[in-house]
């Protein structure tokens, strides 16, 4: 790479052990390990089916493996749930855009802005002083965000009524207000045309580049995933079949026939 | 969050009309016995139901029997701890609602839709049954009706209908300015995020367990202060049956009706409710001279009632409030373009 980038990656964030997860019977994770670089962008792709969103899930909290843990800033995470997660500086977005559709935009990003908000609902409701200083330093960084992604004028509209590619831009917004360490993005330019995606492609390598944040993102476009990644892990049936740099991963015989399918 | 021009005039408009021109010109009794003070009260406890089922998407339905537990509970503060006051009273019978609030909605971490609120049925039945089956609740008394006691502040008694219709319209006042700013701020927003995708708002750090909790109580609190109003502003009189399933379904009438996730829904929810009756009534009386029977009256009501409920489900699940914004907005836009041709 030409450029020198102000964060240089560094020792591994997040640590993926030995995880196993199965519904059921039906069997969607697999042994599988794999780290996160500090300041690195992590791509994870496979077929669909792969397990690719379960592993998010895991990481995250939403799901528990059966088997395997997550370290996360070198520190085993013995009970995962979302909201610890979300308190030691992980954020994510997901697959089918979960976003708070009556709401609107500016207050979806706000509430990316919840672990920065230290006042309880008595103050609130009584308006003190501090809660509208609080309140005033979350509206700016918000704003921030939104000048950020462009979306200055849809930022009173509730959530609901836009199209995709901007909900997936919100989604984005919301993951970045809270000023996570890392971010999840489950398919974050799916459903996107050339010119989305490569706004969206501008918006994670600018996050990436200019606050440092680590960024693991699930993407189906191989083009994007070459382009912008560090690094990327391939998924198949829920085991881990290739783990490197772009170029190794498409000079990978098994990946190739995973995507390209096996002659039989 | 700061006070726009249009919400200092909105509530500039509100205390002139409540304070200054009501007073004036209504002289009746029975405006302030039968409706404003009612008014006020179930507004109130609309607003509770507003906070659960409103904003944070708990479908909950017992709001009558946290109003019975704040009533009651007011009844016992005043007979056993006079020290207290009035407005003190008033205070600790709506933390106690609150603790019965918390209580009732710990299910909602289970379970959510129609099962919360056949869960929620509970507090409804629980709390009526506790009343009518520890005397002490009601001070041993034989005849199920008892007397709520004078309404005393500093010293000063407000028993005129016109003293009580200002201590309600205080309390309600400041209660609805308070719900404001929670359903503005922050508090509002994890109640939201809760109602619209519980997941996410999780993985955004809202405790969902807190979130629900919370909203469990203060929408407790709202009911039992309401319910203590509505039992010595309104009833003057204490008895569980006043507060059986049916006021529930009123209080949550009001919310749909008035519009889901609105605090000025709540007021005009209650309004309708309360003044359709009575409006059937005067036309009935008056238009018809009393040549339809009472009994067809309030048959048809019930009727009307029923389809405006399906009405406004599937044309403005918003409700009222959504249909006032609409309204509002189509006259500017009249305006507007009037004056441009001009």
């Amino acid at each position: 790479m030409a450029y020198e980038r102000k964060f240089k990656i560094g020792e591994p964030i997040l640590e993926v052990n030995n995880i196993s997860l199965s519904f059921g019977g039906v069997k969607a994770i697999t042994d599988t390990s794999f780290n996160v670089l500090e300041h690195e962008v992590r791509a994870i792709i496979g077929p669909n089916g792969a397990g690719k969103s379960s592993m998010l899930n895991c990481i995250n909290g939403i799901y528990k493996p059966q088997q395997g843990t997550v370290s996360f800033m070198g520190k085993e995470i013995p009970n995962i749930t979302p909201n610890i997660m979300a308190q030691m500086g992980l954020s994510r977005t997901f697959q089918n855009l979960a976003l708070f559709k009556r709401m609107s935009v500016l207050d979806n990003i706000l509430v990316g802005r919840k672990l920065h908000t230290k006042t309880n609902f008595l103050e609130v409701a009584l308006q003190l002083p501090k809660v509208r200083k609080e309140e005033k330093i979350n509206r700016d960084r918000s704003e921030e965000i939104i000048s950020f992604l462009e979306i200055e004028d849809i930022k009173d509209t509730p959530v609901g009524k836009l199209p995709y590619g901007l909900q997936k831009k919100v989604e984005l917004g919301r993951a970045l207000a809270t000023d996570s360490s890392i971010i999840l993005l489950d398919e974050p330019m799916a459903g996107m045309n050339v010119e989305e995606k490569r706004d969206m492609c501008r918006f994670i390598l600018k996050v990436n580049d200019e606050l440092g944040t680590t960024m693991v993102l699930i993407e189906h476009d191989m083009g994007v995933v070459m382009d912008i990644s560090d690094r990327v892990v391939v998924l198949d049936y829920g085991k881990v079949i290739g783990d490197g740099t772009p170029d190794e991963i498409m000079a990978n015989q098994k990946v190739i026939d995973a995507y390209l399918g096996v002659a039989h | 969050m700061t006070y726009t021009k249009k919400d200092l005039t909105n509530l500039g408009v509100c205390m002139v009309l409540s304070l200054i021109i009501i007073p004036t010109f209504i002289k009746t009794e029975y405006w302030y016995t039968s409706i404003l003070i009612p008014w006020l009260c179930l507004a109130l406890a609309t607003i509770g139901q507003q906070v659960v089922m409103g904003y944070t998407g708990q479908l909950a339905l017992g709001a009558a029997g946290f109003m019975a537990a704040g009533a009651f509970a007011m009844f016992n503060l005043i007979l056993r701890v006079p020290d207290l006051g009035f407005v003190g009273s008033l205070i600790v019978s709506g933390l106690i609602a609150a603790a019965f609030g918390i209580l009732f909605g710990l299910p909602s971490l289970k379970v959510r839709g129609i099962y919360l609120m056949v869960a929620t049925l509970a507090s409804q039945f629980f709390i009526i049954w506790m009343i009518d089956k520890f005397g002490w609740f009601k001070n041993y008394d034989s005849s199920g009706i008892i007397t709520a006691q004078d309404i005393v502040i500093l010293g000063k008694p407000f028993t005129t209908p016109l003293a009580m219709y200002f201590v309600c319209l205080a309390v309600t006042t400041v209660l609805t300015l308070l719900a404001m700013n929670m359903a503005r701020g922050s508090t509002g927003r994890n109640w939201m995020a809760v109602r619209d995708m519980d997941i996410a708002a999780e993985s955004m750090g809202v405790s969902l367990l807190k979130t629900k909790v919370q909203a469990f109580a203060i929408s407790a609190f709202y009911c039992g202060v309401a319910g203590a109003l509505f039992a010595f502003c309104y009833l003057k009189s204490l008895e569980p049956v006043a507060f059986d399933i049916k006021l529930s379904f009123k209080i949550l009438f009001m919310c749909i009706l008035g519009g889901l996730g609105t605090i000025n829904g709540a007021f005009i929810g209650a309004a309708f409710i309360l003044l359709f009756p009575v409006l059937l009534n005067a036309v009935g009386n008056n238009v018809f001279h009393g040549a339809i029977d009472a009994t067809i009256i309030s048959s048809i009501e019930q009727v009307i009632f029923g389809l405006l409920m399906i009405v406004f489900m599937i044309y403005e699940p918003l409700g009222m409030a959504k249909l006032w914004e609409n309204i509002k907005l189509k006259l500017k836009l009249k305006l507007t373009s009037s004056n441009r041709k001009t």
